[in-house]
C-alpha cells in the first residue's frame, strides 16, 4: 500500500517534472538552435555562379568545401575575401574547394564588387535566400567547413583572419 | 501507520478525522461543543500524513492551498512587473541601449534584472509550471479522498456527528405518515432518498462537489496546450515580407509552399463619396478603409534543392485583407504591414551647357544593369552602385545594407563629345564630379516606387487544447457555482427523531428546502447553529 503510493506519486512527479523540463529546454534553445549542427550532413543545395556554372554541394563529395555567405554591403566580409582567395589559390589543388554565396544582392553590385577585389572562387547569389533559410544563417559573413563526407566540421561567423581560413582549409584537406 | 477502525466497523484510511461510513469524529480536533468542520468530508488528505521520502515531502510541499495562493500571488506580482516598461519584443533597438537611454537609471536596473523579455525568462516559466503542478497535485489529493468518503457514507450516522450539524433539531415524535409526507416532499425537490433502519438520508447535486476538480483539469489542459507551442510545427508566427511582382517562399513549411503578390492595394476613406463619415473625415484627415494584397498561393512540385528553381503548381488566389487571411491546410497568411520601396529611378543624360537631354534611361535598383546605351554614340556605364548609400569612416563611400533606402551610384557618361567619358558621383540631391567640370551631367527625372506587403504566417495546431481546456474549466465554474451538494438525515435516535442537514454553500436555499419538505407535518424546523453561535458572540 505505502509502496504503490510511493510509485505512484513519483510516476506523477516524473511526469509533471519531464514536461517542465522540456518546455524550458525547448524555451531556451527556440532562439539559438543552429538549423545545420556540426556533425550534421551539411543539406544539399544547387546555385549558378557569376559565369553560369552550376554548383551542387553533393558534387563536391570526396574534397572539402569551404563555404562562406557574405554580402557586399558588409564590412568584415570586405576584409575576408581576399583573404579566402589567397588560400584557395592555395588549396584548390589539395581538394579543398570555395564556394561562396551572396544574399540576395544584384549580379551588377556583386560583379563590381569581385572584380574591385579580384576575386576569382565561385560566387553565387541566393536570389530567394533559400539556401541562406536551409542553413540558418543569421549574422553575416558566416562559415560552414564540409568535410570529405558531406559533414559539418565546423560553423563560425564573423570576420576570419589569412591565418584562420588556412587553418580551416587545413582542417577539411580531405 | 495503521487504518483506524471505526465503533460502527467502517475501516477508515489514516489521517481521516470524520469516519467516512458514519461520521463519528475519530480525531478530537475541536472541542465537542463547537460545529464540525466538515471541509472534504473529515477525510484523509494524505498529504498531511505522510511525510517519509523526499518524494513524499515535495509532494506534500505541492499539495499545500497556501503554497498554491502564495505561487498565484507572486506569478501576478511578476506579471505586473513586465507590464511597467515595454518588453523586448516591442522595441526597435538594441536592448541593452533602448531601456537605460529612454528610463534612465530605472531602465538600466529593469534591464539588468531581467524583466525585459520577462514571460519568456526561466523564472517566470517556472513560476507557472510550479502553478501548474500545484493545480494537479492539490486536486489529486482532495478529490480522491473525498470521493471515496462520500461513496462510502451510510444512512445511519453517529450521533456526535448529527448533533454538530450546523442545521439540526430533535422532535419528540414522530408518525409514520409524516415520514411518508417528508419523503414524498423530498423526492417532489429531486431528493435522492436512501433508506437503513428508519433513517433517512436524503441527498442531491453531489456532483457539484466535483465542480473545482473538473475545473482544475480544464486549467491543466490550458497549460498543456500553451507547452504544446514549444514543440517545433505545432506553432508557427513568421513574418514575410514580398515585393510586388515577387514570389516568396513561405517560411516553416519546408519550402513546400510560395506566395505571389500581384499587387498591394491601400484605399483611404473617400469624403465626398461615404458622405456619413465626411465629418469624420475631416477631423481626423486620412482614414484608412482597406488594405489588401491580391497574392496567389503556390505548391511546389516534386523536390528540388534549395536555390533551384521549383516546379510551382498554383493553388489558389486570393484577396488577402485585414482579419481575412488566406487559409491553406492550416496555415493563415494575415495582411499586417506594408512599406514602399524604390525600385526604379530615371535620369537624362544631359548637356550642362544647352541643356539639351541626349537621352533618358531608367534602372532598376533591384537589378542595374551594367551599361545603357542610348545611341548616336552616347552612353552611360555604371562603375559602381550602393544600394544605400552612406560615406564610412574612411571617407569612402560604402553601402549600409542591400535594400535601395538611399541609392547612389558612380557613373561613365560617353558621349561624341568624349569618347573616353566623364565621372560623375550621383545620389539623392547630389551630384559630385571628381575629375573637375564636365560637359555632361545626369539630371534626375524621377523615382518608381514598389509597395512590399507584409504579411504574418501562422499556424496554430495548439487551439484545440486551449478552446477544450477552456470549455472543461467553464463546465467545472458552472457545476460547482450553479448546484449545490444538499444532504438532509432525519434519524431516530434515543426514540426521538433528530434532523440534520448540510450543504457546500447556500444555506438560506437549504433551509427554505427544509421549511418545504417540513410542511404539512408535525415535525419543527431545525435550527442554525451558525446563527446561534453568532447571536451569542454578537450579543444581538
Amino acid at each position: 500500500m505505502k509502496k504503490r503510493r510511493l510509485v505512484i506519486r513519483s510516476i506523477i512527479l516524473l511526469l509533471l517534472g519531464s514536461a517542465v523540463v522540456y518546455t524550458l529546454y525547448a524555451n531556451f534553445t527556440k532562439d539559438t538552435k543552429q538549423k545545420v549542427a556540426v556533425g550534421a550532413q551539411a543539406p544539399d543545395f544547387a546555385l549558378v555562379d557569376m559565369q553560369g556554372n552550376k554548383h551542387q554541394l553533393s558534387d563536391y563529395k570526396g574534397q572539402g568545401v569551404f563555404l562562406n555567405f557574405w554580402g557586399t554591403w558588409c564590412p568584415p566580409c570586405k576584409k575576408e575575401m581576399p583573404y579566402i582567395n589567397n588560400q584557395y589559390h592555395q588549396y584548390k589543388d589539395k581538394g579543398v574547394q570555395v564556394l561562396t554565396v551572396d544574399i540576395q544582392e544584384s549580379e551588377l553590385a556583386v560583379n563590381q564588387f569581385a572584380e574591385r577585389l579580384k576575386l576569382d572562387f565561385p560566387i553565387m547569389i541566393d536570389t530567394d535566400k533559400e539556401v541562406m533559410n536551409t542553413y540558418g544563417i543569421d549574422p553575416l559573413p558566416a562559415t560552414f567547413l564540409i568535410d570529405k563526407n558531406g559533414k559539418v566540421v565546423e560553423y563560425y561567423t564573423g570576420e576570419l583572419t589569412e591565418e584562420k581560413v588556412r587553418e580551416f582549409m587545413e582542417k577539411i584537406k580531405p | 501507520m495503521k487504518d483506524v477502525k471505526c465503533e460502527c466497523g467502517h475501516v477508515n484510511p489514516h489521517g481521516t478525522v470524520l469516519c467516512e461510513a458514519c461520521g463519528k469524529e475519530l480525531i478530537n480536533q475541536t472541542n465537542s461543543e463547537q460545529l464540525i468542520d466538515m471541509r472534504y468530508e473529515g477525510s484523509a488528505r494524505r498529504s498531511q500524513t505522510y511525510n517519509k521520502t523526499i518524494i513524499d515531502k515535495i509532494w506534500n510541499f505541492f499539495s499545500s492551498v497556501k503554497v498554491g495562493v502564495w505561487l498565484i500571488i507572486i506569478t501576478l506580482i511578476a506579471s505586473s512587473l513586465g507590464t511597467i516598461l515595454p518588453q523586448e519584443m516591442y522595441i526597435n533597438l538594441p536592448a541593452d541601449v533602448y531601456y537605460e537611454q529612454e528610463y534612465g537609471w530605472f531602465g538600466k536596473l529593469y534591464y539588468q534584472l531581467g524583466f525585459n523579455n520577462l514571460y519568456g525568462s526561466w523564472w517566470y516559466l517556472i513560476l507557472i509550471a510550479m502553478i501548474g503542478i500545484s493545480l494537479v497535485i492539490c486536486s489529486l489529493d482532495r478529490v480522491v479522498p473525498l470521493y471515496k468518503a462520500l461513496k462510502a457514507q451510510r444512512v445511519t450516522r453517529h450521533e456526535g456527528f448529527l448533533k454538530r450539524q450546523r442545521v439540526f433539531g430533535v422532535n419528540e415524535i414522530a408518525s409514520e405518515s409524516d415520514f411518508a409526507t417528508i419523503k414524498k416532499h423530498l423526492q417532489k425537490r429531486r431528493y435522492h432518498i436512501r433508506e437503513e433502519n428508519g433513517d433517512i438520508l436524503a441527498e442531491k447535486g453531489r456532483f457539484a462537489r466535483w465542480g473545482p476538480y473538473v475545473n482544475h483539469v480544464g486549467l491543466i489542459i490550458f497549460l498543456f496546450g500553451g507547452m504544446l507551442r514549444f514543440i517545433p510545427g505545432m506553432y508557427v508566427n513568421e513574418d514575410l515580407w514580398v515585393r510586388e511582382g515577387e514570389t516568396a517562399v513561405v517560411p516553416e513549411t519546408d519550402g513546400q509552399f510560395y506566395l505571389q503578390n500581384n499587387k498591394f492595394i491601400l484605399e483611404h476613406y473617400d469624403k465626398n463619396k461615404d458622405k456619413t463619415f465626411e465629418k469624420a473625415i475631416e477631423k481626423a484627415g486620412e482614414v484608412v478603409k482597406n488594405y489588401q494584397s491580391n497574392v496567389v498561393l503556390y505548391k511546389r512540385v516534386g523536390q528540388n534543392l534549395p536555390g533551384e528553381k521549383p516546379t510551382l503548381k498554383k493553388i489558389k488566389d486570393y484577396k488577402v485583407r485585414v482579419n481575412l487571411p488566406l487559409q491553406y491546410e492550416g496555415y493563415s497568411v494575415f495582411q499586417s504591414s506594408f512599406r514602399n520601396e524604390l525600385s526604379k529611378m530615371s535620369f537624362a543624360l544631359t548637356n550642362q551647357q544647352t541643356n539639351k537631354s541626349a537621352g533618358e534611361l531608367t534602372i532598376d535598383l533591384t537589378d542595374p544593369k551594367m551599361k545603357y546605351d542610348l545611341g548616336k554614340g552616347y552612353s552611360v556605364e555604371i562603375l559602381n552602385y550602393f544600394p544605400d548609400f552612406e560615406f564610412a569612416d574612411n571617407g569612402e563611400p560604402t553601402t549600409k545594407s542591400r535594400v535601395p533606402n538611399n541609392p547612389a551610384f558612380v557613373f561613365r557618361m560617353v558621349s561624341p563629345e568624349k569618347p573616353k567619358g566623364e565621372t560623375s558621383f550621383v545620389a539623392i540631391k547630389q551630384t559630385i564630379e571628381p575629375f573637375g567640370d564636365n560637359q555632361y551631367k545626369m539630371s534626375f527625372k524621377g523615382i518608381e516606387t514598389k509597395n512590399v506587403s507584409g504579411f504574418i504566417v501562422r499556424k496554430d495546431s495548439t487551439l484545440w487544447a486551449i478552446i477544450l481546456g477552456g470549455i472543461i474549466f467553464m463546465i467545472g465554474v458552472i457545476q460547482g457555482a450553479y448546484w449545490n451538494h444538499r444532504r438532509i438525515w432525519i434519524q431516530n435516535k434515543n426514540g426521538q427523531v433528530w434532523i440534520a442537514a448540510h450543504t457546500n454553500k447556500n444555506w438560506y436555499g437549504l433551509k427554505r428546502e427544509i421549511e418545504g419538505v417540513l410542511a404539512e407535518t408535525n415535525l419543527a424546523m431545525p435550527i442554525d447553529q451558525a446563527q446561534i453561535e453568532e447571536m451569542d458572540k454578537g450579543g444581538v
